[in-house]
């Protein structure tokens, strides 16, 4: 499958298909951050429900210094 | 004691919390500086390396208010969508608003922050516009209902403190909002003119964060925040253009 992850290309195995298994994927379930899929937001709750499938574009986000 | 909306904050000092040195003075700086406001940027987040460390997963998020920025935005709608992807980490509900609207000054856009303070507090923000220190502006700002203006001293990052005292006590004087100054702060010295002249706060960032001893130097903000502030509260003398004794001009000697 591939996914436009912060606007970068990237090819994942087809079995990470919701953003739960993304997040898992990348090690990122305990981080902070907040999923945006297709330019909405999801939320936590909708982690595992929320599927993903060839084409999606995703931006993972966080918090970084700034003034 | 600085209210915004329906909080209370002991500390009248808001730090940003962008380049310095190393997280660890960062901490220490943070720590001795009492701020109870932390600003933060909404960034891509670096998810092909492992193992990044994080400032804001290291801090005890009991003691702080995360006050994110839309840094980065160019128009209202962008400030909204970081605005949201903030608010959706379930860790804060306040935004500072910062669109730019000038590469070069880093000044900020009136009319896109105007728009998006507007949609953002439809939205339910607890809404913190950056603005420029325009009267007007800040006026019609608050007209909007947000919950404090925040007045920048002189360009982002540029250290050259007020610029313009005046426009700033007319910003003070007409609101019912907390004024917050913020941008252009360099030094001590500017933060005690914010506070003397009147300001409910100051934020900054550089300040602190670039200078040869940051700790040191949050420490500094902190006295100078609330000596400027305790000055005001006191209400200085007025300024004449003629010496006036202070020792009595009767019973001198010799007379």
């Amino acid at each position: 499958m591939t996914l436009q992850i912060n606007g970068k290309q990237v090819e994942l195995p087809d079995n990470v298909n919701s953003v739960k298994k993304l997040l898992l994927h990348y090690k990122l379930e305990s981080r902070i951050a907040v999923v945006e899929l297709n330019k909405e937001i999801v939320k936590k709750e909708e982690y595992e429900k929320r599927k993903l499938v060839n084409g999606d574009t995703l931006e993972i986000v966080h918090f970084i210094g700034g003034g | 004691m600085l209210k915004i909306a329906d909080r209370t904050f002991r500390s009248r000092l808001l730090l940003g919390t962008g380049k310095y040195p190393s997280f660890e003075i960062q901490k220490e700086a943070v720590s001795v500086s009492e701020a109870e406001i932390l600003t933060f940027a909404v960034r891509r987040m670096n998810i092909f390396e492992e193992g990044q460390p994080n400032f804001l997963e290291q801090l005890d998020l009991e003691k702080y208010t995360l006050l994110p920025n839309t840094a980065g935005a160019n128009t209202a709608e962008e400030a909204v969508r970081i605005a949201k992807l903030a608010k959706a980490s379930g860790l804060c509900d306040m935004v500072k608003v910062e669109i730019i609207g000038d590469a070069r000054s880093l000044l900020p856009d009136p009319v896109e922050t105007l728009k998006a303070s507007e949609i953002l507090l439809e939205e339910g923000f607890i809404v913190l516009p950056y603005t420029s220190d325009d009267v007007v502006l800040a006026r019609r700002l608050e007209e909007l209902g947000v919950h404090a203006v925040m007045p920048g001293a002189s360009p982002i990052g540029s250290g050259r403190g007020i610029i313009n005292p005046l426009n700033l006590q007319f910003i003070i004087e007409q609101s019912k909002v907390p004024v917050i100054v913020d941008a252009g702060i360099g030094s001590p010295k500017d933060v005690a003119h914010a506070m003397e002249i009147g300001a409910d706060g100051v934020l900054l960032n550089t300040a602190v964060s670039g200078a040869k001893n940051p700790v040191k130097m949050a420490e500094a903000v902190k006295y100078a925040l609330q000596a400027g502030r305790l000055g005001y509260e006191a209400g200085r003398i007025e300024e004449k253009d003629y010496a006036v004794a202070s020792s009595p001009t009767t019973g001198m000697i010799g007379s």
